[in-house]
């Protein structure tokens, strides 16, 4: 049971991640490798502010932190018209200095005995049990970015940003500034996933400075397990589904830990796996397809 | 109302394959006018067109619109009041969006802010109105995506995009030549009636010289980079397309004389 909630809890949390990984990857078509960088700022802010006393504040402050990063990533891109993936992995290299400054150059910080927002509400809710109330929480926190989202989605500059993403020329040749609908999108896509490492911060208990490595692809893999169940359809079904693909993502990781199949260290290399045949799916079934063509060509020579 | 003066754009400058692409052009536009333009592929057709809309800036000259120098002016703040249709009709409109979102990327712009909602009640039904009027049935699959469109229907709404707020200056590339001889003589046909009802200054480039001598209000034919000939009213009226021909081949003939025909 308790597998059973920690797992829905987060997913949860990591479905802020996976929307803003599905704003930068599917919307704007960039894998924005900032994220590995952005996340641990987000955790580490977050963690920073908490063993300080502000754990609140501290949740906003990694929304704050993870746009940031996405602005510098963004004006790489723009401004200095660097590589897309380069600009990301400039940002996220810089950010490691920056993160452990963040963290007084600790490589870890505790966060036990000190005030967080889960214990919070814990206090807040007597009546609930723990697990419960940390479901709610998270929860309220998915649903809250979803919404925002979405209907960003559908104001003037949502519009924008996803016409940046589908014909890049055509939005370059008309009245919009491209550069403005990427830096914005990259700071939003970015404060996502700050958030949701702010929040994990607080989840956990502890923040490390290497809890980013890999997170890309974990990201990339809820995104595309949702779509897998969800379809590909609309930007409103999209980020639903990206919370939707976290929270099983995160069912497939504690079934295959608990039954042992695979070690707790081969976690990433599954997650690789995930992203890399799923990605690879639609080229197969072109090729059977192609392949099946073929056959039936020969059969009625 | 357009005024370019002595426009020159030299590609590659320096290096064996410099390319002068506007050689000094100037060409003035009253409002209102409806210009053609005709002229072989590396003409400086798109190029000036390019020039017009800010695509680069240009080695030396002026470009005015409405008395006002903007030469230096960015890119997207000239298409705020210039709009542009190209050949490609892919170019022109986002795939994966609906009808109605591609048309208020357009056009809601004018009026909310960024945060507004892009596509309200009043908006769909100005769409669907001005949809309606092409007679294609678009107007009742706003909610399509644009990509499963024909190329004639995606035209169509690029026109529509372009036109919806009525720009200064409407810039049309060969925005028929992709298409099939009876959907380019429908899309030339609401060309003209969105044109002639807005009055909208515009300029278009064709390979179809029929339709320059008949479509707009006056014609010029490039070469090199340069205007070869310019002709309005009676005598443009009175032009067959047999003296265009034998202008476009006189200028070819001093081609033929010219060295570069034997280093081909």
């Amino acid at each position: 049971m308790t597998l059973f909630l920690g797992s829905l809890q987060l997913g949860l949390l990591y479905g802020i991640l996976a929307i803003g990984l599905f704003m930068s990857f599917r919307i704007l078509n960039i894998p924005d490798l900032t994220t590995e960088g952005s996340f641990v700022f987000g955790l580490a802010t977050s963690a920073i502010m908490a063993v300080n006393g502000h754990c609140v504040l501290g949740i906003f402050l990694s929304i704050g932190a993870g746009a940031l990063a996405g602005i510098v990533t963004g004006l790489l891109q723009t401004k200095c018209r660097i590589h897309p993936v380069l600009s990301g992995i400039i940002t996220a290299s810089g950010l490691y200095t920056v993160n452990l400054a963040v963290m007084k150059n600790a490589v870890n910080i505790s966060l036990i005995g000190k005030g967080e927002i889960f214990s919070m509400a814990v206090n807040a809710m007597p009546m609930l049990s723990k697990d419960a109330v940390k479901c709610i929480v998270t929860f309220i926190f998915a649903a809250a970015v979803s919404a925002i989202i979405i209907v960003f989605f559908k104001t003037h500059l949502g519009l924008c940003i996803r016409a940046t993403g589908d014909n890049e020329a055509m939005v370059s040749s008309s009245s919009i500034n491209v550069n403005v609908t990427k830096v914005v999108s990259l700071a939003i896509s970015n404060a996502c996933v700050g958030l949701s490492g702010g929040i994990l911060a607080q989840y956990q208990g502890f923040a490390d400075i290497n809890s980013g490595s890999g997170i890309l692809v974990v990201g990339l893999a809820s995104v595309i397990i949702g779509e897998a169940v969800m379809g590909r359809r609309g930007v409103t079904v999209g980020v639903i589904s990206a919370v939707v693909g976290s929270i099983i993502y995160r069912y497939i990781l504690a079934i295959a830990t608990s039954t042992h199949v695979f070690p707790a260290t081969a976690l990433k290399l599954i997650s690789a796996v995930i992203v890399a045949v799923a990605l690879s799916i639609p080229t197969i079934k072109q090729s059977m397809e192609v392949s099946r063509i073929k056959k039936e060509a020969g059969k009625n020579a | 109302m357009l005024k370019i003066t002595n426009a020159v754009k030299t590609f590659s400058a320096g290096t064996p394959n410099e390319h002068k692409a506007l050689d000094g052009l100037s060409i003035h536009l009253e409002k209102g006018e409806f210009v053609t333009i005709v002229g072989s592929n590396g003409a400086g057709k798109s190029t000036l067109f390019n020039a017009i809309c800010g695509n680069f800036l240009l080695d030396s000259g002026r470009i005015e619109l409405e008395g006002k120098d903007i030469s230096f002016m960015k890119e997207h703040k000239r298409a705020a009041f210039i709009g542009r249709v190209f050949q490609d009709p892919m170019k022109g409109t986002a795939p994966n969006i609906t009808i109605e979102e591609n048309l208020a990327l357009a056009f809601s712009r004018s009026r909310s802010g960024p945060l507004g909602i892009a596509v309200r009640k009043s908006d769909r039904d100005f769409f669907a109105e001005a949809l309606s009027e092409f007679g294609m049935g678009l107007e009742d699959r706003m909610k399509t995506k644009v990509g499963l469109l024909s190329g004639g229907q995606r035209q169509v709404v690029t026109l529509l995009m372009c036109t919806l707020v009525t720009p200064k200056l409407l810039l049309l590339d060969e925005h028929t030549a992709a298409l099939d001889p009876a959907t380019a003589e429908k899309v030339m046909e609401i060309t003209n009636n969105i044109v002639n009802r807005n009055k909208i200054t515009t300029m278009m480039i064709t390979h179809n010289m029929n339709s320059a001598l008949k479509t707009g209000t006056r014609t010029i034919m490039m070469d090199s980079g340069e205007i070869i000939l310019d002709t309005s009213g009676e005598e443009r009226d009175k032009m067959t397309l047999d003296d265009l021909l034998k202008m476009y081949s006189l200028k070819k003939n001093k081609e033929f004389a010219n060295d570069r025909m034997l280093l081909n």
